[in-house]
């Protein structure tokens, strides 16, 4: 409200046009002042709520969380004891952190490159002419849609060691039930199937918008030279997807470090198994924060968390730097005939 | 679109005034609770505690000033989150139950929550009732139910099986110590090439809580890697449970179905296990339960009643709680969810003798548990980190049982995740 009303007067006398006149005396009056504060901090008043925000909700509690790491905290009574840094020398002693660690890029490694291969292949089926492209292409965001908690508990009750759907399917195949919920390798497929459930879909929408961009006359000069579709495919489809496959593969970086609800719901004590076998670190962080009340600990494993994704995203920066620039030396006309087309 | 947000703010504020007045009543009457205003009384349990709508509201209508809401977690582990995170902090129920389990976890903060008056002081059981009283001897907890065990057995199995299937006989075939039930167990599986037990955990539990001392002692020493009793249990469980039981550990989703189908014929049956039974298995019949434990009497499980000391209406919270684990209304909780009276006069009661449960072949359950109640001899100590410890050793179980480890490397890795705890 303020803003409004004090705005007229300034494009009404535009500062350097009456200036000449107004020189002798350079005296501001109050409305002038406001006009001028508007100008210089409204831009800044008005974004900055997300910063507060941020600070509040982002900042404080990174700072609070870094304090904690250094202490032996009692949740109940809210206070602590000043430690130094024996949690962190307790976390990294601990095997159980190097077994999470393998366990989350296993997990993540077995999610995340079938998931991109076949999100990839679903996009150029949806990319070529095909009937009720609308439908189709809604339809593989469906599992998209549902809650992750809702996903894992139905999955987990399909590869029950027992009872479960995928081994009374493959039993009654003839062939031997997988041990799911025994073998680490296993319960690994079964996590990244309900990764790639929920996922592949949200991955396939990105790439197939990204094919839609590529210009179609690459596709008709390639067809006259006589390229086959497989052939077109591998050299004009992928090369122009790179932008974006490097985004899909940073956003499911970040997403597979922090994976939680699969292995939490993968089975009932929801602890990573027996012999830790799908323990992934958020959830080691979860079980010594949230069952053994040991927030000092919890902390200190959260700060090293936020340590690993720190690093991993400077490597995702440095080679998507490299890709990046490399693309845009070497296909200077794509953007230019992109352009346009336009 | 502007209507719609007008009609958003004027119901806004609406609730915003309700509240207020509520507030407002409710500061009034801090103390007051058979005379004065309205009250309402926030009431947290889990599971099944046998609290009807019906039960609460017999209260409701002898105080006629008091509303009860009644908010049921899924499963104590839930229970537990929630009572930590808000505990001390404010925004707890009026009255909150708590899990055996977990209880020696809250007795670390007995100066938060509300000390029972002394008229309570004698209900329960003496086990039961030194549990909940603090070391400057403030009672924090109210007794709901125990947990005494029984075995419960299929009896069609075992007829099949050439064993003895009457109550009375099986009660005979059982009674002896732990070597002894594996024994049996060993026939049975002779007989039909199947596991008789559900899980080889539910073994470790029963004879992990006929032991006093299992991990700490009241000293804080940790006893946990050398104590012989927990590395015997520990042997006798790899070496002859194992491969007599269906399951590793219990509660899993394999489990659950396997209850409807036969695929083992006996469990380790607390109280409260019977409506897992029933519950889990409406249709198939057979099952029935023995007046029997190995090794004598145990006590799986039960739960108390607290009072945070911070809540708006401590005394007619503390009225509420006393009223609920009376022993009238514990044995209505009894015939509603089987869980079994913790309360000596409700023990001593005709009508818990006279009680029986239909699926389980008409057995007499009140009178089969009074004597497993009996006949439990030993209080585990457990302290507030018992749960870590055990969740531990079972987890050295698993991963026998899974193939992961030999019970001698899954020993040793326990005994590495004890010393790093």
């Amino acid at each position: 409200m303020t803003s409004t009303q004090t705005r007229p007067p300034a494009p009404a006398a535009p500062p350097h046009h009456a200036e000449p006149a107004a020189r002798p005396v350079r005296v501001l009056g109050f409305r002038q002042h406001l006009s001028r504060w508007d100008l210089k901090f409204s831009p800044y008043l008005y974004i900055s709520p997300f910063f507060i925000m941020f600070a509040v909700v982002g900042l404080f509690p990174i700072g609070y969380t870094a304090v904690i790491s250094l202490m032996d905290w009692d949740l109940v009574r809210n206070s602590g004891e000043f430690i130094g840094l024996d949690q962190y020398v307790w976390i990294l002693q601990n095997p159980q952190f190097w077994t999470a660690l393998r366990n989350t890029f296993s997990i993540f490694l077995l999610s995340s490159v079938p998931q991109l291969i076949a999100a990839i292949f679903i996009a150029a089926m949806l990319d070529r002419n095909i009937r009720a492209k609308t439908f189709w292409r809604m339809s593989v965001l469906v599992p998209f849609v549902m809650a992750p908690v809702a996903v894992a508990l139905i999955f987990s009750n399909m590869f029950g060691d027992v009872h479960g759907l995928v081994n009374g399917i493959l039993t009654d195949l003839g062939l031997p039930a997988v041990p799911w919920h025994k073998d680490p390798f296993w319960s690994h497929v079964a996590i990244a199937t309900m990764v790639n459930f929920r996922w592949t879909g949200y991955n396939t929408l990105i790439l197939l918008a990204a094919m839609q961009a590529i210009p179609r006359d690459y596709y008709e000069a390639a067809t006259v030279d006589g390229a086959g579709a497989f052939r077109q495919f591998l050299s004009i489809t992928l090369p122009s997807l790179k932008a974006t496959l490097i985004f899909v593969i940073i956003t499911s970086t970040i997403g597979g470090l922090q994976i939680f609800d699969e292995p939490r719901m993968f089975d009932n004590t929801g602890e990573g198994g027996p012999a830790q076998q799908w323990l992934t670190i958020t959830l080691f962080l979860y079980n010594i924060g949230w069952g053994e009340w040991n927030f000092g600990r919890a902390a200190a494993l959260a700060w090293i968390l936020f340590l690993i994704i720190l690093v991993i995203g400077l490597i995702n920066l440095a080679v998507t730097r490299a890709l990046v620039r490399d693309e845009g030396a070497r296909s200077p006309k794509a953007k230019k005939q992109k352009g346009v087309r336009a | 679109m502007l209507s719609r947000r007008t009609k958003a703010i004027a119901a806004l504020a609406g609730a915003a005034s309700f509240a207020l007045i509520a507030t407002g009543c409710a500061a009034g009457d801090d103390t007051a609770s058979d005379d004065g205003g309205p009250i309402e009384l926030t009431v947290a349990t889990f599971n099944n505690f046998g609290y009807t709508d019906e039960l609460l509201q017999e209260y409701m209508d002898e105080h006629p000033n008091v509303t009860i809401v009644h908010n049921v977690a899924a499963e104590s582990g839930d229970a537990r989150a929630n009572y930590f995170q808000k505990l001390g902090k404010g925004g707890l129920a009026d009255v909150e139950a708590v899990e055996i389990d977990w209880f020696a976890e809250a007795m670390q903060y007995s100066d938060l929550l509300a000390e029972a008056p002394d008229s309570v002081k004698g209900r329960w059981l003496d086990w039961k009732e030194a549990a909940a009283t603090d070391a400057d001897g403030r009672l924090i907890g109210f007794g709901t139910d125990i947990g005494p065990q029984g075995i419960c057995y299929r009896a069609d199995l075992f007829e099949s099986a050439g064993l003895p299937s009457d109550r009375e006989s099986v009660a005979e075939l059982f009674d002896g110590d732990w070597e002894h039930f594996l024994d049996v167990a060993d026939q049975y599986r002779e007989a039909t090439g199947k596991p008789m037990i559900d899980s080889a955990n539910s073994v470790l539990q029963g004879i992990v809580n006929q032991i006093e001392y299992t991990y700490t002692e009241p000293d804080g020493t940790v006893i946990a890697t050398e104590n012989p009793e927990i590395a015997d249990a520990y042997e006798l469980v790899t070496e002859r449970a194992i491969p007599n039981s269906a399951y590793s550990g219990q509660w899993s989703d394999d489990w659950f179905a396997s209850m409807a189908n036969g695929e083992f014929a006996t469990m380790l049956c607390p109280g409260w296990m019977l409506g897992v039974i029933s519950g889990s298995a409406a249709d198939v019949s057979g099952w029935d339960v023995a007046d029997v434990f190995p090794n004598g009497g145990g006590n799986w499980g039960g739960s108390y009643l607290t009072v945070p000391a911070d809540g708006e209406n401590v005394e007619a919270a503390l009225e509420l709680a006393d009223w609920l684990t009376s022993p009238e209304t514990q044995m209505k909780a009894f015939a509603n969810a089987g869980t079994f009276p913790s309360q000596v006069e409700a023990l001593e009661g005709e009508e818990l003798a006279g009680a029986t449960n239909e699926y389980f072949n008409d057995a007499p359950t009140g009178e089969i548990l009074s004597s497993r109640a009996e006949a439990v001899s030993v209080a585990p100590y457990k302290d507030a980190d018992y749960f870590k410890y055990h969740d531990a050793l079972q987890n050295a179980v698993n991963r026998v049982f899974d193939g992961s480890e030999d019970a001698t490397s899954s020993w040793n890795t326990w005994v590495a995740e004890v010393e790093a705890f």
